[in-house]
Order: structure tokens, then C-alpha cells, then sequence
């Protein structure tokens, strides 16, 4: 199966596998697991296994706190994409608790939602959705890039004088 | 007035650009009509009974004379010649194409204007009162802190999928024009003994299925706070609120079954935490903001006494002027009402000729500035009294001078059954023959100020609730019903209506409304105790007996 990680404006392999609640936690790789599992099991698992956790629409980022500063990756599940907890989870994570690892969308992410996502702090996307890959692929860019709220990501310039006007990083993020 | 700059009018056009784009994506077939939705209705496209719908936006209700003509030019090449004022202050198209609303964006967006969050899970047009600026009782414009929730606000990356709708209203008058307690949020802007300007903040408020008043959550917010606050709540509100069922998933659910003290210091420690920080309104940005609605140049010599010599000659003007003239905070000014409810006509709906009739007597009379009020009239804000008379020839000249502001035939009422999917009854024809049942001009000013709301289904978009006659549209086997509600008010004293009793049939309805109306004019002390005061005064037992007999 091609990449489905869409990354740094790509398609890119991924070296982290999702782990349910009954998978069987493996001696090494990189495993993300839901969050009560993640809190379980963080403490006894093997050095040679990474872990990241998947937090579901109504976990409580809060619970990750003691283990931000370890964490490399935060996987933020969207069941439906018209269920937007996950973008209050993001801003939480980015700016109550300062995490600057990988936070990642996955779920139901579509192309519409994705300049959203980017800009409450999503930095990576897993792409399931044929015509969303399509479009990113072909570079189809559907951002209206123009800001009205305070800078979200490092890198968005202000427009004019404005107190809040802002347009997007020179570069994609 | 508010003017786009290099990068509102960037940000219009860009978000032209990527609707059109999403039409074509739907159209190809690359986002499914589940996916398509909220798109679309961020955007103000209903899909209605019969046709798309287009919702435009109308910042707090105010526009000018070539927004105006725009939106006459829209009525005329892509509908069916006419709008309708809704009472969100917006404009909705009931015809429109789905491939010409591209087109139709883009011709709005020439004229600053636009259909951003008209519709949808997300921050909706915020509202004001539509005498801001004008009214005599006014503290401060409400508008220029509407302006700044309308940008904040707009294409908020958080806060673009919420559990439901949400509706801000801010008001800047001790007496509330804008209903803020049934709003989500509902801002009271007012000073303190120093000047100094914050805001009463009210959440939780909203009609629909399970009418609430707003519960009070701050007594005086400072004005640098005000966008740390409302994120803060929007957040707790993002998170918290019920997503299971969509009847249940307004703030004012999570207000009542979270409790009031429990969610307010939920918001509390939200905002604690980022009120120091970006949101922060700087006072140069409040000043920026606000010089755009500084108020236009009022001459000293508006009144030289000819309004009053042709009023006293005059009887029907003599009449606009006693019911559609509302005090202005300039000597000589007045605020005129431009009445949307002619007797027996669909009230709120305006023909592209009225509005190029309204715009021209805006340029002409009225500093260039029309509003739109929540009541679904429109609003000359500031006019010299002595121009009152040719206002007055020019509203008769196209069919808009009814004198009937505030009067039982000032009716609010949706779309009902004749445009909308959802209806279970019709609207708009009880309107119309409420309308001419009462609609002789001495009869209606006997009855005195009446406030009667009609919505053709639970959702209420007519604010039943809150009128102080309601009715509401259900279907019985098959049958049209229609349901009673007394003693509802929207303002700064809002309450529920009572269900008064069982429910009347389509024929019958209007006897019942004109029973009511009756035994109110026998039971007042005096004509100057309306309907609303007398039925808080005995009750609804002298009414309940008219209309059902002592069973
Ligand atoms: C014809 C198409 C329309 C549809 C399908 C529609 C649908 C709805 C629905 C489903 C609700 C309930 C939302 C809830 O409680 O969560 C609602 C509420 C509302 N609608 Fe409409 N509506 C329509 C037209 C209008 C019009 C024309 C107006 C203005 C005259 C309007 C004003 C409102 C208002 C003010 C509310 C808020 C009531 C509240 O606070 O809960 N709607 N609408
Ligand atoms: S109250 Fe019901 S019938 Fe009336 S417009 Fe709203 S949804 Fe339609």
C-alpha cells in the first residue's frame, strides 16, 4: 500500500504502526496506542519499543502532561470529521502544555479540513480518502490564506498593521 | 461605516475562489453531498423544499445604498425578484441556482459584501442592535466590538466544527433591540464609573425546541477581554458540548445540564490562561475599529418645524410618524422604520424595486446608511426630521410606508411550510391573514404595541417564544395545529411564552389570535398598558376563559 502520511507537502513513509486496545505490544518498532493503553503500558515497555499515543475525540490531553517532554508524536483521532474536538485538543497540546513533537491528524481527514488542522498545529495527516490524496498529490492548494486570528504556527507574517491580519508561512509547513 | 481594506477584500475574494473550488470538487463528484454540506452552509447554501437557498450576510445589520442595490440586482438576475430579511439580519435568496452562486458570491464580494458563516456548526453572523449609533437611550455602538467578533471569528480554524450553531449578539442600549438573552452569547456593552467601557456577558440563551434565557456569566468584562473570553467559552464549548444529538447540542444544553457555577468556572480557568496572552484587544485596534463608525455629520438645524405643520395636516404621516419614528441621541434626527409587513404580504420579503427604492431614499436622505433589525424591517438610522415627509411620499410611492412599527400586524414570521424543508405547518399565510384581520389603521393603534411570532415548526427560527402573542405551526394527523403561547418577550426583560391551552386548527387560528386581542382591550387599565404589561399584570386566566370557556 502506498504512503498515506502526508508530511512537509508529501507523501512520506511511515515508520509508526496504530495498535488497538488487544493488539500485542511488540519488542521494538514504533507503536501508537490509545491513550488508556498508552498510560498503561508506558512505564514497563521496552526501551527498544517507541510509543505514541492516540488521543480519541473526548480524551483529556491534560492525562499526557507527565509525559509530554518523551512523547515524539501525538495522534489525533477524527472518527468524523464534522466532530471538531480534535482541533481544541491540538491547540490544548500546543499551547497550555508547549508540545513541539509531530502532532498528527488521523481519521476521517479531508481536504477542506486540513488548513484548519495546520493551523491549530497539526503538522502531519493520514490520508485515507481517495480524491484528498488526489488533490494533495497534485498539489491542489484549497487554503483561503489570509488570517484573521492571532499567529497560530511559528512563521505565519503579519499582513499590514493590522492587530491580527496574517498570511501563511513563506514555505509549507 | 465598516470598509473592507486591501486584506478584507483578498480575504472575500479567496474564499470566492475556494467555494467555487468546492463546488467543482462536488460537481466531480470528489466530495460526497455528506461532505459537501457543511462546506456549503459555511458558505449560506441551504438546500430548501424546492430549490438552493442563499443566505447572505449582513454584518450587524448595517449596509449602504450600492450593497443594497447589489443585493436588488441578485433578487432580479437570479431569483425570482425578490429577498427576504430574515431576523438574524441577513438576506436569503429562495431561488438561486447552485452552479450561479459562484457568480452571485462574486458579484457580492464587488460590493464588500459576502455569505461567510451564514449557516452551519460554526460562528454566525453577529448581530446589534439595529438603531446603534442613532438611538437616544444608546450608551456606546455595540458595532465596532461586532466588527471585531465578525473577523475573529471568521474562518476560525477551532472553531469551524462546533456541536451546533452559534449565535453572538451585542447590544449598547439599556433597552435590548438586539435579544441578546436567548443568543448564545449576549453582550451588554455599557461603562463604568469611570468610563470605562466592558460588557454584561449572558451565555446559553437560544429558542429552538428547548427555549432558554441566557444565564449571566459576567457582570463587567473589560473590553480588552472580550476576545480571550468569548475563546474561552467557545473552547469549553467545543470540547463539552453534546454531539450525540443534534436537538441537544446548543451551549444552552451544556448550561443546564452542566449547571451554571460548574461551567462558569469552567470558562474561568480557560480564560485565566490566555487572557494575558494574543487575544488581548489592544486599544489602538478598539479605536481603528471604531473610527469606521463614526457617526456621519448631523446638521444643528435637521427640524425647522415643517415635519410637525405637515403631520398636523396630514394624517397618515401623522401616523408613520407616531409608530415608525424612533428618538435619535441628535436634536432634529430620527430613526426611520421601513416597515416589511404591508397588510396581507409575506412579511420580511422585499421586491428588487423596494430595494433600489430604499437605497435611493438612503443616498438621498439618509447618509447612506440602511439597517437591517431583527424584527425583519429595515432602518433609515439617521434622517432629518424635516426630510420626513419625502421619506414618506417615497416609501408610499413603493408600497413600504404601512405605519404599523411595533403593532400587532408588525408580524414576525419564517418561511414556514411554502419554502422549508423542515416546516410541519405553514407561516407566512397565517401572517397574511392576521395581517388583514387586524389591518385597519385605527383598529391596529387601539390595540397598541403587540408582538406576534409565528414559526411553522419546533425549531422557531419565527421566535415564537418570545412573542408576546407565539404561535406555533405542528402537524396533528395530518393536520395543521396551532399552538398558543402568551406573555413571551425578547428584551432586556426576556421571558417564555405560556402555552395557553390546546392548539387550533388553520381556520380557526386567527379567531383565537383576535379572541385574545379582545379580551386584552376589555381587561387594560388604560390604552397605555400594552398587551404584554396587562398580561403580566392578571395571568393568563381571563384569556384561557375567552378562548376555552370555564371547563
Ligand atoms: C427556510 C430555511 C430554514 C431552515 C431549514 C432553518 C432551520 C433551522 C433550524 C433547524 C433551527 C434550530 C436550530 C437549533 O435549535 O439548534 C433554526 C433556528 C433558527 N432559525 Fe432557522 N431555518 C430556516 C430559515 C430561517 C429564517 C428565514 C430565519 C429568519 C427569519 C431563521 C431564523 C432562525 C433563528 C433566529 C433561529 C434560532 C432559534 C434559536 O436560537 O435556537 N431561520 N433554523
Ligand atoms: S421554524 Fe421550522 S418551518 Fe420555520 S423556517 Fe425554521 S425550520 Fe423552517
Amino acid at each position: 500500500m502506498a504512503a498515506q502520511l502526508y508530511k512537509d507537502g508529501g507523501f512520506v513513509a511511515d515508520d509508526w504502526r496504530h495498535l488497538g486496545d488487544d493488539d500485542l505490544l511488540p519488542e521494538a518498532g514504533a507503536v501508537i496506542l490509545p491513550l488508556a493503553r498508552f498510560l498503561e503500558s508506558v512505564a514497563t515497555a521496552p526501551a527498544s519499543l517507541k510509543l505514541a499515543v492516540l488521543l480519541r475525540a473526548a480524551d483529556d490531553p491534560d492525562a499526557l502532561a507527565p509525559h509530554l517532554s518523551r512523547l515524539e508524536l501525538i495522534a489525533v483521532d477524527f472518527a468524523k470529521f464534522s466532530d471538531g474536538r480534535g482541533y481544541s485538543t491540538a491547540r490544548l497540546l500546543c499551547r497550555r502544555h508547549g508540545f513541539d513533537g509531530e502532532l498528527r491528524a488521523v481519521g476521517d481527514v479531508l481536504l477542506d479540513q486540513i488548513p484548519l488542522m495546520r493551523r491549530c498545529g497539526f503538522t502531519a495527516f493520514e490520508i485515507v480518502h481517495a480524491p484528498t490524496r488526489r488533490a494533495l498529490e497534485a498539489g491542489h492548494n484549497v487554503e483561503v490564506p489570509l488570517y484573521l486570528q492571532p499567529a497560530e504556527r511559528a512563521g505565519e507574517r503579519p499582513a499590514g498593521a493590522r492587530a491580527w491580519a496574517r498570511r501563511p508561512a513563506a514555505s509549507p509547513v | 461605516m465598516y470598509r473592507y481594506d486591501e486584506f478584507d477584500t483578498d480575504f472575500v475574494s479567496a474564499r470566492v475562489e475556494q467555494f467555487t473550488d468546492q463546488v467543482r470538487r462536488r460537481l466531480a463528484g470528489d466530495l460526497d453531498e455528506e461532505q459537501f454540506k457543511p462546506l456549503r452552509l459555511m458558505n449560506g447554501v441551504y438546500l430548501q423544499l424546492h430549490a438552493y437557498m442563499l443566505r447572505v450576510a449582513i454584518p450587524y445589520g448595517t449596509l449602504n445604498g450600492a450593497q443594497m442595490r447589489k443585493l436588488a440586482y441578485v433578487a432580479r438576475t437570479y431569483d425570482r425578484g425578490y429577498g427576504h430579511f430574515t431576523t438574524r439580519q441577513n438576506i436569503q435568496f429562495n431561488w438561486p441556482r447552485l452552479k450561479d452562486i459562484p457568480a452571485i458570491l462574486e458579484e457580492l464580494a464587488t460590493v464588500e459584501m459576502h455569505a461567510i458563516q451564514t449557516s452551519g456548526n460554526c460562528i454566525r453572523n453577529v448581530t446589534a442592535d439595529h438603531f446603534s449609533a442613532a438611538a437616544a437611550d444608546e450608551i456606546l455602538d455595540p458595532r465596532p466590538y461586532a466588527e471585531i467578533l465578525r473577523q475573529w471569528s471568521s474562518l476560525h480554524p477551532e472553531f469551524s466544527f462546533l456541536p451546533r450553531k452559534f449565535k453572538i449578539a451585542v447590544t449598547g442600549a439599556p433597552h435590548d433591540r438586539a435579544a441578546v438573552q436567548v443568543h448564545d452569547i449576549g453582550l451588554q456593552a455599557k461603562r463604568d464609573a469611570d468610563g470605562n467601557v466592558g460588557f454584561t456577558v449572558f451565555v446559553g440563551g437560544g429558542l429552538g425546541r428547548t427555549p432558554m434565557i441566557a444565564r449571566k456569566v459576567r457582570d463587567f468584562l473589560p473590553e480588552e477581554d472580550l476576545l480571550a473570553y468569548c475563546e474561552a467559552i467557545l473552547r469549553v464549548y467545543n470540547r463539552y458540548g453534546r454531539r450525540d444529538n443534534k436537538y441537544k447540542a446548543r451551549i444552552k444544553i451544556l448550561v443546564h445540564e452542566t449547571g451554571v457555577e460548574t461551567l462558569k468556572a469552567d470558562i474561568e480557568r480557560e480564560f485565566e490562561e490566555i487572557r494575558h496572552g494574543v487575544l488581548r484587544l489592544p486599544q489602538d485596534e478598539i479605536d481603528r475599529i471604531t473610527d469606521y463608525f463614526a457617526a456621519p455629520p448631523f446638521d444643528a438645524d435637521a427640524d425647522d418645524g415643517s415635519l410637525d405643520r405637515a403631520s398636523a395636516a396630514d394624517p397618515a404621516l401623522a401616523a408613520f410618524v407616531e409608530r415608525n419614528l424612533h428618538a435619535h441621541k441628535a436634536p432634529g434626527y430620527a430613526s426611520v422604520t421601513i416597515s416589511l409587513k404591508p397588510i396581507g404580504k409575506a412579511p420580511g420579503d422585499a421586491t428588487a424595486d423596494q430595494m433600489d427604492a430604499v437605497a435611493a431614499l438612503a443616498e438621498r436622505y439618509g447618509h447612506d446608511e440602511i439597517r437591517v433589525s431583527h424584527e425583519q424591517n429595515l432602518v433609515l438610522p439617521h434622517v432629518r426630521k424635516a426630510d420626513v415627509p419625502a421619506i414618506f411620499e417615497g416609501l408610499k410611492a413603493a408600497g413600504l410606508a404601512e405605519a404599523n412599527a411595533g403593532l400587532v400586524t408588525d408580524i414576525i414570521a419564517c418561511p414556514g411550510m411554502d419554502f422549508c424543508a423542515l416546516a410541519t405547518a405553514r407561516s407566512i399565510p397565517v401572517a397574511q391573514r392576521i395581517s388583514e384581520r387586524f389591518g385597519t389603521p385605527e383598529r391596529q393603534r387601539d390595540i397598541g404595541d403587540l408582538k406576534i411570532k409565528i414559526s411553522g415548526c419546533i425549531n422557531a427560527c419565527g421566535h415564537h417564544h418570545v412573542g408576546h402573542i407565539g404561535i406555533l405551526g405542528v402537524e396533528k394527523k395530518g393536520e395543521e395545529y396551532y399552538q398558543i403561547t402568551l406573555g413571551g418577550s425578547g428584551d432586556e426583560n426576556s421571558s417564555i411564552g405560556e402555552i395557553i391551552g390546546r392548539g387550533f386548527s388553520y381556520d380557526d387560528v386567527v379567531d383565537a389570535v383576535e379572541t385574545l386581542v379582545d379580551t386584552y382591550i376589555g381587561l387594560r387599565e388604560t390604552p397605555q398598558e400594552d398587551f404584554l404589561a396587562a398580561y403580566r399584570r392578571v395571568g393568563d386566566a381571563p384569556f384561557k376563559e375567552a378562548l376555552y370557556g370555564t371547563a
